[in-house]
């Protein structure tokens, strides 16, 4: 899948070389920054975001924010489920098959 | 932990699969007649099988197992010629662990490796550079393989050789591209494909912007997907919408990863290293035209082909071998002659049953390991 | 062979073992005496002889049945968190007695040595291996000490053997799983190969990991105490989780349904699989107990593993199954999919 992985960014270890640290659950790894320092701000504005880590690189920075509505559009879909069961358990109800 | 964690929800996964089984009636798909979606990438593949989807979905709904691993499609005479470098005294060979079991004509890395030759499994092309540096008197060579996922990684490295003045460091390039590869598919006769799971990680480069072509002139729906369960089940759902409402668009399922407009500083790096190939052989689909890159002159110095003369001959796939069938949808896995009868995980005949995002392997270890001999 | 013996101690003057330590001279003598007999051979005092010897009534005292093993152990790097390459030869072998149901008694130690290695790496394996067979409760009686030359083997190769008595009345087996069973495993999967594959080095990974290598003898005695019909045990070493139980499954005729959500895998291994693309299923262990045991034991099995140190995450993973005989099957919470064989040993990948 071209192996993609999020974690977060811990540390700058060497800004020159635009390097850093990535954590995944408690393994660490140096990855390359290059593609999402922001220009202009300096390297530490990184730590503690997400990125998606590939091969050694951090090819993305995570927007949380786009994650939570994803899930959150997801969350409505689940409770329209809900309502409906709700709707098949009172129909059932009002025939009296429920126990 | 991270918001990640949300899309591996189980709870999730199961309303999305009522869901589509809603769309799924609604569009009056049937087990005879299903909605077929194309997972382009092999990462999808894997996430399907390696979270039994497959199992749970109705059958109304079938996958196509696309051609996006990059393993999958490395032809035999890539392999030799990767196994005669490797086999240069003067030579540590390096590459990932992906590449380490397909079939050369002659032999794989593997067994180049337990012949002699010095081969190293790393994890990143920095690692391979690292190498470089500390054993300035070897030549180290790195197998570039992968989409446009990883051609900037490979291409990075080779700018900081560049910058840091690292003479025996040199790149092996089977990179391949996204684009001529869904061309290809989509221009195969008799291939019936209602819409496609596109590659999410390949996007978070390229952007969203490519793929419009598959809408504009194909018309199919095309959703770029994350790799977690839910994700893949959404993007199902989503196509499944766009299916029924007869409107082909290019969407964004993985939004939290892949922006619109895809990695600039990305694509800058692929650019000033690479350049197009006319022809590129792909194992079981042929040669494609443009669907690989090699290095541009001004890099020529790391460019391993030119350090080292390699055949670069041709090898034709196995005869038996119906990868490219499989590839393209025509066959299911299991339906290949050689399908557990001579290839397997262990002895792979074909690249799909090499790495474990192939279809095959996929199917062997995961889901029909029995079913073509039961 | 030597059986090892407290002699006037002699001392090994030099800091890197050569092949003049595997002449049978001297510097061999030295070299046994110094490293090997000083660790192991704690108050036995064994005769000078190519053979330990061993009374037959005590042995026969703790069971009706011999149990006899041996396994060879190569591990690079030869230390890594958690353990080494004399920890993984005491504990491997000792584990291999345990899960028939033997208690462990001695031990051999066969050595096999690549000239330039350091006196003092071969001091720090030997009194790793006193401590695992301390911990352990079991003595190592008999030896061997080879050296070969540069690059005819990987620094140190360890062999031990062992001997152990089965308890009357404990009959367990590969086959003997049965429909209605339930599976348990005692701790976390896959700590011992992510740690190994960490610690290598080349991968670049820096990583709160440690083996999980230990004698897991007295963790069967408790669970043998508790749950007395125990009808299979292993520890899942090489080819992790997924080998033993497509083992069983094919042995026993059986189907072996697992819930995903059930298996104990610490986030650092977790992550480490992710980013290397690897299953945990696949991953090995030393210290992990997979037992099967009936179901109406299963409550007093889960308890003994939980109050032992070595069971403080122990837990019911899944069932045995008259459908799908010869087969393993995942339940994901998404779906279902089938656990094979790894190929071989995990490659990182990175697609």
């Amino acid at each position: 899948m071209c192996l993609g992985i999020p974690g977060r960014i811990t540390a700058i270890t060497d800004p020159g070389a635009m390097l850093a640290t990535v954590d995944v659950s408690g393994i660490r790894r140096t990855v390359d920054v290059q593609c999402v320092a922001e220009p202009g701000r300096p390297l530490d504005d990184l730590i503690g975001r997400w990125a998606l880590v590939h091969v050694g690189f951090a090819m993305a920075l995570v927007d949380e924010e786009e994650a939570r509505a994803t899930l959150a559009l997801l969350e409505t879909l689940g409770e329209a489920e809900a309502e409906r069961d709700a709707m098949r358990l009172t129909a059932d109800l009002d025939r009296g098959e429920a126990a | 932990m991270s918001v990640w964690d949300g899309f591996k929800d189980a709870a999730l996964g199961r309303s999305l699969v009522e869901r589509i089984a809603e769309r799924l009636d609604a569009l009056g798909a049937t087990e005879r007649q299903p909605v077929r979606l194309m997972e382009v990438c092999g990462g999808h593949t894997h996430s399907i099988f390696r979270y039994g989807l497959a199992t749970v979905l109705p059958p109304a709904l079938e996958f196509l197992h696309g051609p996006g691993c990059p393993v999958c499609v490395l032809p035999m005479g890539r392999i030799d010629d990767c196994v005669a470098i490797a086999e240069d005294p003067r030579v540590i060979f390096t590459t990932f662990g992906d590449a380490m079991r397909v079939p050369g004509s002659r032999k794989s890395l593997m067994q180049a490796k337990a012949d002699g030759a010095d081969i190293r499994m790393v994890y990143s092309p920095l690692d391979a550079l690292a190498l470089a540096r500390r054993n300035p008197d070897r030549e180290v060579v790195f197998f570039g393989l992968g989409f446009e996922t990883t051609m900037p990684s490979t291409a990075l490295t080779v700018l900081r050789a560049e910058a840091e003045g690292i003479a025996n460091f040199s790149l092996f390039s089977q990179h391949v591209t996204i684009i001529p590869t869904l061309k290809a598919v989509l221009d195969t006769p008799g291939l019936t494909v209602d819409g496609f799971i596109g590659p999410g990680h390949v996007s978070m480069v390229i952007g969203l912007r490519p793929y419009r072509f598959i809408a504009e002139t194909y018309r199919k729906p095309f959703v770029v997907a994350g790799f977690e369960p839910v994700d893949v089940l959404q993007s199902v759902w989503m196509l499944l919408g766009r299916i029924a409402e007869g409107r082909p668009v290019i969407e964004n399922q993985y939004g939290r990863v892949v922006p619109e407009d895809g990695n600039q500083r990305a694509r800058a790096a692929m650019d000033a290293v690479f350049e197009e190939r006319e022809r590129c052989e792909w194992r079981g689909l042929g040669s494609i035209d443009r669907s690989g890159v090699r290095i541009r002159d001004r890099y020529a110095r790391f460019d391993a082909e030119r350090r080292f003369s390699v055949g670069g001959a041709v090898v034709a796939d196995p005869q038996a071998c119906q990868c490219g069938e499989v590839l393209t949808g025509t066959l299911k896995p299991w339906q290949c002659r050689l399908f557990g009868n001579g290839c397997s995980p262990e002895t792979p005949v074909g690249a799909l049953m090499v790495s474990s995002e192939g279809a095959c392997a996929a199917w062997y270890q995961y889901g029909g390991a029995r079913r073509g001999a039961a | 062979m030597n059986a090892i013996t407290p002699l006037r101690r002699r001392r090994l003057s030099v800091p890197t073992v050569t092949l003049s330590h595997g002449g049978g001279g001297t510097a061999m003598r030295d070299l046994v005496e110094d490293v090997f007999v000083s660790a192991f051979a704690g108050d036995a005092a064994a005769p000078l002889e190519d053979q330990a010897r061993m009374d037959l009534a005590a042995l026969a005292a703790g069971g009706d049945r011999l149990a006899f093993t041996t396994d060879g152990f190569v591990v690079d790097p030869l230390f890594f968190p958690g353990g080494d390459i004399g920890t993984l030869a005491v504990c491997g072998t000792v584990n291999d007695l345990a899960v028939g149901g033997a208690v462990p008694v001695m031990l051999s130690c066969a050595v096999v040595i690549e000239e330039g290695l350091a006196v003092d790496t071969l001091r720090r394996v030997a009194a790793s291996m006193a401590d695992a067979a301390r911990a352990a409760g079991v003595r190592i009686v008999t030896g061997d000490t080879k050296v070969v030359a540069r690059g005819a083997c990987d620094k140190l190769f360890v062999t031990t053997s062992g001997v152990g008595v089965i308890r009357r009345g404990i009959e367990v087996g590969i086959g003997k799983a049965r429909p209605g069973d339930v599976v348990l495993v005692n701790g976390p999967l896959g700590c011992h190969g992510a740690t190994i594959l960490a610690a290598r080095g080349d991968l670049g990974l820096d990583a709160d990991l440690a083996s999980d290598c230990a004698p897991l003898n007295g963790l069967i005695g408790d669970l043998l105490d508790a749950a007395p019909g125990t009808r299979l045990m292993r520890d899942a070493t090489r080819g992790g989780l997924a080998a033993v139980l497509t083992e069983l499954a094919e042995a026993s005729g059986v189907g072996v349904l697992i819930a995903e959500e059930a298996l104990p895998v610490t986030p650092a291994v977790r992550g480490l699989c992710e980013l290397l693309g690897l299953d945990p299923l696949h991953l090995a262990n030393e210290g992990v107990l997979v037992a099967v045991v009936p179901r109406e034991q299963a409550a007093a099995a889960l308890a003994a593993l939980r109050a032992h140190p070595l069971g403080g995450q122990a837990a019911l993973i899944g069932g045995v199954t008259s459908e799908r005989p010869g087969r393993v099957v995942m339940d994901t919470a998404f779906g279902q999919r089938t656990i094979d064989l790894p190929v071989g040993d995990p490659l990182p990948r990175i697609c």
